[in-house]
């Protein structure tokens, strides 16, 4: 085990106290080698401590930019780091808050091929993304690896977390075998979120990995203990009660990739699995673009209907003009509403949205002529008019 | 009374309320729960089932705690006072 120097036990002074912890604790944090996938609103919080407490090797994988409207809720990233790279931001207050340790930056989009290559350098993964394609991969190449998989999410104000594949404990396919169905349950960007929530979560998968750390990572029987930690519970808090609930998780001898007779035995197609990819069979949808919208509802209003089918309290921030609202949820039970002799134009904040409903009345057997306002509203707020408020 | 309690995911199909109480007369299983609340709801009904009419594998219903799939899955009988919740899977976390 490494040794710690002079500083570094003036450093961890806290922990070497605690008998749960103390030097041999220390040193195996210091040996540690945790992956935190993602740096945005729970992988904030989860470097972030990981690296004050001495995690010795650190990765942090992203692949995108700091935006304003992470600021709320992603504390590693500061006013002066929008557009940056995020690992680039994260990686420079890791390192600032704690000198003593390696931080990795991978800027990688991670999928099926590049995943066990990655995985395969750390201890424990922590999971900090923000779709289900990600997850189930992320969860795939631990039972592949053999690694515990600290685990997170949260939408609104409610959050759950848990710890996968840990000494023969139960993995995310046990627990939801399937994703929804792509389009169905809103992502924080169209549902939102309370930018505390990702803070108390990330805490949570924080504190378990050094509970893994201390116990001992592998799955081998000899490595570790899971009593103490969130294997084979499910925590569930709601930050709008302030209520903490927990939910028994079994392993499922049926799982397909870590039940007794797996038929996942390497990584898939996520995309396909979530049901992201389109498929050539399937008929197009119309879109077009807010300057195309704007000629239509100069020149021939009396043809067009806008469907906005944004939240209410999204609404509140402006109504989109000449146009009829029906949330979301509404819209299939709602067809009749719909004129087919015109063209119906459906809109929401980004254009993904209004895709989903525009499949779901074709479904439901709508036949007039649909199309998909390209960008949504904050296209409109960006080109048309400055006004409109983009969230 | 039956309680059915449901996650924010899925207020928006019931006008935002949290908790639906159900007669226990009508619900004797899970099945009957969720297809009453579905019933209610009619919103609700393309989240909560397949094209098939299945009950779709990315909610979980727990009764008093335990999942469903320990008893009897959607035939786990229910009795008056229980309270079911729907927990369906989230993925929020970084979200740009």
């Amino acid at each position: 085990m490494s040794q710690l120097t002079r500083e570094e036990l003036t450093r961890y002074s806290r922990h070497l106290i605690l008998p749960e912890v103390g030097l041999e604790g220390q040193q195996k944090i210091k040996d540690a080698k945790v992956l935190c996938v993602g740096t945005g609103g729970l992988g904030s919080p989860i470097a972030l401590y990981l690296a004050a407490a001495g995690v010795g090797k650190l990765g942090i994988i992203d692949y995108d930019t700091v935006d304003e409207t992470n600021l709320q809720r992603q504390i590693i990233h500061r006013t002066s780091d929008i557009d940056r790279p995020k690992v680039a931001s994260a990686r420079e207050k890791l390192e600032e808050l704690n000198p003593f340790i390696k931080v990795v930056p991978i800027e990688i989009l991670l999928n099926s091929t590049n995943a066990l290559q990655v995985f395969k350098d750390y201890d424990v993964i922590v999971d900090g993304t923000d779709n289900f394609a990600t997850r189930y991969l992320i969860n795939d190449a631990c039972v592949l690896l053999g690694k515990p998989l600290i685990y997170g999410s949260i939408f609104r104000f409610e959050g759950q977390a848990t710890v996968f594949n840990y000494q023969g404990g139960p993995c995310l396919r046990c627990l939801y075998p399937e994703p929804p169905p792509a389009g169905l349950v809103p992502t924080c960007s169209e549902g939102g979120v309370l930018g505390v929530l990702p803070g108390i979560i990330g805490c949570v998968q924080a504190t378990e990995t050094l509970k893994i750390i201390l116990n001992g990572n592998t799955n081998s029987a000899a490595g570790g203990n899971a009593k103490n930690t969130l294997s084979s519970r499910l925590l569930l808090f709601d930050a709008w009660t302030m209520k903490f609930r927990e939910l028994k998780l079994r392993k499922d001898t049926n799982c397909p990739i870590c039940g007794e007779n797996p038929s996942i035995k390497k990584l898939i197609d996520y995309e396909e699995f979530c049901g992201l990819k389109k498929h050539s069979d399937e008929e197009p949808i119309e879109s077009l673009d807010v300057h195309d919208l704007k000629r239509i509802m100069d020149n021939e209003p009396d043809t067009l209907q806008i469907i906005d089918i944004r939240e209410p309290h999204e609404i509140a921030m402006g109504a989109f003009p000449q146009s009829k609202y029906v949330p979301f949820g509404q819209v299939v039970r709602r067809k009749d509403e719909f004129d087919p002799q015109k063209f119906n134009v459906f809109i929401c904040k980004v254009g993904v949205r209004s895709e989903y409903a525009i499949k779901a009345l074709r479904e439901a057997g709508f036949n007039g002529r649909l199309a998909n306002l390209k960008d949504g509203t904050n296209a409109w707020a960006k080109e048309i008019d400055e006004t409109f408020a983009v969230y | 009374m039956i309680t059915i309690q449901l996650p924010s995911a899925l207020r928006g199909f019931t006008g935002g309320q949290p908790e639906i109480e159900l007669p226990s007369e009508l619900v004797k299983t899970a099945d009957n729960a969720v297809r009453t609340l579905a019933q209610q709801y009619p919103d609700l009904q393309r989240h909560l089932f397949d094209e098939n009419d299945k009950l779709r594998s990315y909610v979980n219903i727990y009764l008093n705690d335990e999942d469903i799939r320990s008893f009897d899955g959607v035939n786990t009988a229910i009795k008056d006072g229980d309270t079911l919740m729907l927990i369906p899977a989230i993925a929020g976390g970084s979200e740009s």
